[in-house]
């Protein structure tokens, strides 16, 4: 369902310009508000919808195989970590569900590796990648497997 | 055109920030404190990529901690599925680190569903675990961003740059800014494509509004393809193309469905299907069809043939499961996490799987190297596990010195997905850092001969279009330019009926791949005459250029593979069987950057785990 914008909602902030995957939400230059410059381009991915602060976008489904009258609306939110869908199909009946996005404030889970003590001369050596072996969580360490074992061209 | 010409000089760039090359800025920061490490991104990192909506399931966990599966279970598996034909010590490598990567996404935040019975992470299947992953990539995005230097986010990375000081090796890449115009040029040290796979070159079932409703992303315009083979490195499996069963018209994902939630498929008469086409399947590919679980393509083979029987649809049997409240509410997240476009057909159509058994199809094919399919660069494995033909010094080097791949742009490497991409990129980072200490007294030389080619090269789009528009009233048809979605739409046209599409049933053969090769030729041909209005068209022909420099590997390696390995991917009408006497070996192409001749090799399969 490619996206479409509201005319009295958008403020032409440019969200949904910064982060389409597919460059294909843009400003009018008449109206100063976006819009989906090329529909058939569009993924319905839902990422201009899930950013736009006015909730000026929408979806409606792909003329080619969506009949009119649903529609599938959502609301994510960073601060409480949860994205919020409402389902309504053609013939009016409704479907509600809510997701966690994260298990952590938003934003501040990630560690700066530029702050972590530099890694030994012998570690760049190995095989083992960072916080390697430790998370993977197992006795013994990075598996191995011996070279001598390879088999060229046969049935398994 | 007066655009500006941005020149940046950096030790590791990433081409393209999807999930492999966000493991890649994470990792070679770790070790590269010291590096400069910039990130070249087509769209905004945060929602890039194959992941950019989200997925409900990491498809690729081994589990170790839990001795769930090791890593030559993976090998066992992602092999059996690809019909034997996979890089087993890159498979292996992967699949032994994949773990740590799961484990700090859980610790990042991204929300892993636990079993509560268990305590351990929540199985889909025996490879796939389920999340709540709707933020899966904006999570992954932020380890990148706080690791580089600089994310460059509007970059249309059109070309790798070649170091003029030293042969078959990379320097840089060069691209514009999908916003400004400008030029960028990145002199680098060594380079780590992780740019995607390849949508849109085979003609999609839905040709008009809804041909961006492809299962692969439409961004997803083969460049992980494309720069490696205009820089002369080798291409493995390209012939490999996967076509998805999925749910019909919004190719909502199925893993879940089948694995956990327990349904089933049927065809339109309410009769199980698959078991009767056993005979047949075994007289084509032996005793294959036998093996556990049943080959992806396979499963695609005997739907094919069913609903040539005139027996389709075929259904997915959900009314049963979907009592259960539980699984109702999860078959309906699986879409919102990671294909909402599916609920929207289902809900624009009245179709609520409690009630009604939906219909399933078959996709039109793609070329990718995540997912049940392993197309890409013929890249070196680690010195560890690899044997002497598949290691030439550094792990995920491809064959141009100095250049990495990860996720789709690296073959053999099958069921990596979301997790094993960005593994690999890890990897791949590890190894570009090594690689610049070992050459650290090399200089690279980016002649400004070499910029000002490109740059002529990359507008000349812009130029064709202005010098030409206005010899015709309106409209878009030019005798002097064609536009990127006319071309995009002769390209997916050729490779759907001679290369194995779905208007043909995925069928081709010896003469109809060698017309395609001619079409495409000429296609070539007429893409140095393609004309862009503005800058977001410049991006769309560039694309395009990508997608058709692939297309004709794929038909290339297509012609070159005298057998049908896959069949249900497609179908060499000249060689219906596989064989395995002459065939179990995988496909090896180089396109002479020069002459753009294509040359084409066998290389041994070899087998690493019983």
């Amino acid at each position: 369902m490619p996206t479409f914008v509201y005319m009295t909602r958008c403020d032409g902030c440019g969200h949904c310009v910064d982060i389409c995957p597919s460059d294909i939400m843009h400003i009018d230059p008449t109206y100063r508000r976006a819009l989906n410059i090329e529909p058939n381009m569009c993924w319905e991915c839902y990422s201009c919808v899930k950013a736009c602060p006015q909730n000026a976008i929408d979806c409606r489904g792909y003329a080619d195989f969506a009949p009119l009258g649903h529609s599938v609306r959502v609301r994510r939110e960073e601060e409480k970590g949860t994205i919020s869908w409402k389902i309504r199909f053609r013939d009016g009946r409704e479907k509600n569900f809510v997701s966690p996005i994260t298990t952590k404030p938003w934003g501040q889970a990630i560690e700066r590796l530029a702050d972590l003590p530099a890694p030994s001369q012998a570690e760049i050596k190995s095989p083992l990648l960072c916080f390697e072996p430790d998370a993977l969580l197992v006795d013994g360490g990075l598996p191995a497997v011996s070279k001598d074992k390879f088999k060229q061209g046969v049935y398994y | 055109m007066a655009f500006n010409t941005v020149h940046e000089d950096c030790d590791i760039l990433v081409v393209g920030g999807g999930m492999g090359g966000c493991g890649a800025a994470f990792e070679a920061r770790y070790w590269g404190r010291d590096l400069r490490i910039l990130v070249a991104e087509k769209a905004n990192i945060d929602r890039s990529g194959a992941v950019a909506q989200g997925l409900y399931a990491i498809n690729c966990y081994m589990g170790m901690r839990w001795g769930e599966n090791q890593p030559e279970d993976h090998v066992r598996y992602a092999r059996n599925d690809l019909m034997g034909m996979v890089r087993e010590d890159l498979a292996y490598d992967m699949a032994r680190h994949v773990d740590s990567a799961v484990h700090k996404f859980e610790e990042w935040g991204l929300p892993l569903m636990r079993n509560p019975e268990t305590g351990r992470y929540q199985r889909e299947g025996k490879w796939q675990i389920m999340i709540h992953g709707e933020s899966y990539k904006p999570i992954v995005a932020e380890a990148a961003r706080k690791s580089v230097d600089k994310i460059y986010n509007r970059i249309m990375v059109t070309h790798l740059l070649m170091d003029e000081n030293h042969p078959n090796r990379v320097g840089g890449a060069i691209g514009f800014n999908v916003r400004t115009g400008d030029l960028h040029v990145f002199k680098a040290r060594a380079v780590i494509v992780g740019a995607g796979g390849a949508s849109h070159i085979f003609k999609p079932r839905s040709v008009g509004e809804g041909m961006g409703r492809t299962w692969y992303a439409p961004w997803s315009s083969a460049s992980a393809y494309a720069l490696p083979i205009m820089a002369g490195a080798k291409m493995t499996q390209m012939e490999n193309r996967i076509v998805l069963c999925r749910f019909k018209d919004g190719y909502g994902p199925v893993g879940a469905y089948f694995l956990h939630l327990k349904t089933y498929t049927q065809n339109a008469y309410g009769e199980e299907y698959e078991s009767k086409w056993y005979d047949h399947t075994k007289e084509l590919v032996g005793e294959y069809i036998d093996h556990h679980p049943t080959p992806t393509c396979l499963r695609n083979h005997a739907f094919l043939q069913e609903v040539a029987a005139g027996r389709g649809p075929i259904h997915m049997v959900t009314t049963e499961a979907f009592q259960d409240p539980h699984k109702e509410t999860v078959g309906w997240e699986n879409f919102l996490g990671m294909t909402v476009g599916q609920a929207v057909v289902w809900a624009s159509q009245d179709i609520d799987p409690k009630y009604i058994n939906p219909e399933l199809t078959t996709s039109e094919p793609y070329v990718m190297g995540s997912h049940a399919t392993c197309s890409g660069a013929w890249a070196s494995g680690p010195e560890d596990v690899s044997p002497d033909e598949y290691f030439w010094g550094y792990n995920r080097m491809m064959t141009v010195e100095g250049l990495f791949g990860a996720g789709d742009a690296l073959g053999g490497t099958a069921h990596a997905f979301s997790s094993g991409s960005f593994t690999e990129g890890r990897l791949a980072a590890k190894a570009a850092v090594q690689y610049i200490r070992d050459h650290a007294r090399d200089e690279v030389r980016i002649s400004d001969q070499q910029i000002d080619r490109l740059r002529k090269e990359i507008y000349k789009p812009l130029e064709t279009y202005q010098v030409y528009r206005n010899e015709i009233v309106a409209g878009s048809v030019s005798p002097h330019y064609i536009l990127p979605l006319h071309g995009l739409q002769r390209l997916e046209k050729i490779m759907d009926e001679y290369v194995g599409g779905i208007s043909v049933n995925y069928m081709t053969n010896e003469p109809l791949l060698k017309m395609g090769l001619e079409k495409l030729r000429i296609l070539q041909e007429d893409l140095e005459s393609i004309g862009a209005e503005d800058l977001h068209q410049l991006q769309r022909a560039w694309e395009l250029k990508h997608r058709a420099i692939a297309s004709e590997c794929v038909t290339q390696h297509t012609l070159f593979r005298r057998e049908t390995r896959w069949p249900g991917y497609y179908y060499r009408g000249d060689f219906m069987k596989l064989d395995d006497d002459n065939w179990h070996v995988l496909t090896v192409s180089r396109r002479d950057p020069e002459s753009g001749e294509w040359t084409l090799e066998k290389a041994p399969v070899y087998h690493l785990i019983d």
